[in-house]
């Protein structure tokens, strides 16, 4: 604060407030429709902006699926939880895992053809997925992968993203660790378990935050690559919810999974913010 | 920092086996089909994919000839446009007055952050539902303003529909970037500004805005490439292209192309053209950072 000025600090706060329950309207939206039944969203317009009482009656119809008195089915939201889940730590924990592998033979080895792995890697970085869906999906239909979780995570492990911050990382270690641990007789994969991989625990959890979310929230690819209602996860099973129409849809059941669907990642970044933020401000250096 | 350390490891087949997991999986995941977007973008199948001919340069001319490819390109360029500008100002605007009040500061940042966990198709459909027609509350209180929303008909709607939603999950990011850029410039220069006589709205267009620069043009271009790449959900969510095509982004039409209409030479041909979008965004990125330094 420079100087004191009472007005210009409550307008600040004003705004601040006002941001933030613009920011969280569409949510509470969400959680008022979850307490409510199908028939008073439908029937009422507007829907009641205050919680109803049927809270529990939704979220064990998204979590356990069940057919409505009108015949809607509606898919139970565990088993894709479940599915969210699995992919989502698998997604991040690969890519950590395969990521500190080559940032580690990049920086501390030279060997023929390092710069050629180097840009191999790098190009990846520019991209994603989404650009080339058709061609990717044909290779992972080619190899059998549909509708498993190889398919579903291992495309989407390979990240120059984290190999980069790793690496980047890894130069700011001084070079005196590694001459005391070869004195000391320790070999390159001692070095990195006992070393380096101590020494990266916050880059670990920051990369972690990121990428789980990343791997929570797919969409497009979990769209091509599952056909079985057992490999939904739940973010992509939601909008299968909502296709039928405004009328047809059982918007209590879908606004509970939707706030299912919304939790863990939420969670993680919560309660994980301080390396949330450091893992993605260095990841975008 | 160094580039390259001094202490190194030797052995000639450790570093292999270490990049292996890696390599095997840009190879078989990315290079491979990169390669086959490339390939087949200048081939033609026959409609029951039994023989493909070389047809050269002829699906990308059949491409930018397509009347609907080029109002895809011009809605994609529609949408960046409004996404980056609004969430830009918005989150710019937020981050000056969480930099300016010393109380709560912390509380706002973690009330602000986080919509950046809520999954792209999940805010398509929670504006959806927001704005739905027939049961909607926004589309309520606009309908007792007088206005007649809706979406499904009207492409302008559509249009604003998906940039509201899009802004909305953007924010969180580009929030915490500014904030980051606005807490890096030098109190001093502030201090200097006010002493000077300046007060908050000079100060902040002749000091702190122009030192946001790098950081302002640095979210500028990740706001065009999570346009291009990341929207897709959303749009699908929220109007599956609708109405008619008025929301067909680029993303949406290499895949509805590819997987709805199976016209494979024409998705791959777009799929080019999207890499070398893709490319041209991330040199300009990077060309940047390495300017960003300096400043």
């Amino acid at each position: 604060m420079v100087e004191n000025r009472p007005v210009a600090t409550a307008l600040s706060h004003l705004v601040l407030v006002l941001g933030v329950l613009i920011v969280a309207f569409p949510v509470y939206i969400t959680f008022v429709a979850s307490t409510q039944t199908a028939e008073q969203i439908v029937q009422n317009v507007p829907m009641s902006l205050l919680p109803g009482d049927n809270f529990l009656n939704s979220y064990r119809f998204a979590l356990f699926g069940g057919v409505t008195e009108f015949g809607t089915r509606v898919p139970p939201a565990a088993p894709m939880l479940m599915v969210s889940l699995v992919s989502a730590l698998t997604i991040a924990l690969g890519k950590i895992a395969i990521s500190l592998l080559s940032a580690f033979a990049v920086v501390y080895f030279r060997f023929p053809g390092r710069s050629l792995v180097f840009w191999m890697i790098f190009i990846t970085l520019m991209l994603p997925v989404e650009v080339r869906i058709l061609p990717t999906y044909k290779v992972v239909s080619d190899l059998g992968l549909l509708n498993t979780y190889a398919g579903l995570t291992v495309p989407l492990i390979a990240s120059a993203t984290a190999t980069f911050l790793f690496r980047q990382f890894f130069l700011t270690i001084p070079d005196e660790l590694v001459e005391a641990a070869r004195i000391d007789g320790a070999g390159p994969m001692k070095f990195f378990k006992d070393v380096l991989l101590p020494l990266s625990a916050t880059s670990i959890a920051a990369l972690f935050v990121i990428q789980f979310i990343y791997g929570w929230n797919q969409y497009l690819w979990p769209l091509l690559m599952t056909t079985d209602e057992n490999m939904y996860p739940v973010v992509m099973g939601i909008k299968r919810m909502i296709s039928g129409g405004d009328a047809a849809t059982e918007w209590n059941a879908v606004m509970a999974t939707a706030m299912l669907a919304m939790i863990p990642p939420a969670l993680v970044v919560l309660l994980m913010q301080k390396w949330f933020v450091k893992g993605l401000v260095d990841s975008e250096k | 920092m160094s580039v390259e350390k001094r202490v190194l490891f030797r052995s000639w087949w450790l570093p292999w086996a270490l990049v292996a997991p890696q390599l095997a999986i840009v190879c078989v995941f990315f290079f491979w089909p990169a390669g086959q977007a490339l390939f087949q973008s200048v081939l033609r199948e026959d409609a029951f994919g039994t023989s493909s001919e070389f047809v050269g340069l002829e699906n990308f001319k059949i491409l930018f000839a397509d009347e609907t490819y080029v109002a895809s390109f011009r809605t994609t360029a529609v949408f960046s446009v409004l996404v980056a500008a609004i969430g830009l100002s918005v989150s710019l605007l937020l981050a000056v007055m969480a930099d300016r009040v010393v109380r709560g500061a912390t509380a706002y940042k973690t009330l602000m952050i986080w919509p950046y966990a809520v999954a792209p198709a999940i805010a398509g459909v929670l504006w959806l539902f927001m704005f739905a027609p027939s049961i909607g509350v926004v589309s309520y209180a606009l309908r007792s303003a007088g206005m007649d929303w809706n979406h499904l008909l009207n492409g302008n709607h559509a249009m604003t529909l998906i940039v509201l939603a899009a802004v909305w999950k953007q924010i969180a990011y580009n929030f915490l970037f500014f904030l980051a850029g606005l807490q890096s410039i030098p109190k001093s220069l502030v201090e200097a500004a006010a002493i000077d006589g300046a007060g908050p709205w000079r100060r902040f267009w002749t000091v702190q805005f122009p030192l946001l620069t790098p950081t302002t043009f640095f979210l500028l271009v990740i706001n065009i490439i999570y346009v291009f790449i990341d929207t897709f959900a959303i749009v699908d969510a929220a109007t599956s292209g609708g109405p008619g095509k008025d929301t067909a982004i680029l993303v949406y039409k290499v895949y509805h192309d590819g997987f709805k209409a199976m016209d494979l030479g024409g998705s791959a041909a777009q799929s080019v053209v999207l890499m070398g979008i893709l490319i041209a965004l991330t040199v300009v990125q990077f060309r940047y950072v390495e300017r960003r330094v300096h400043y």
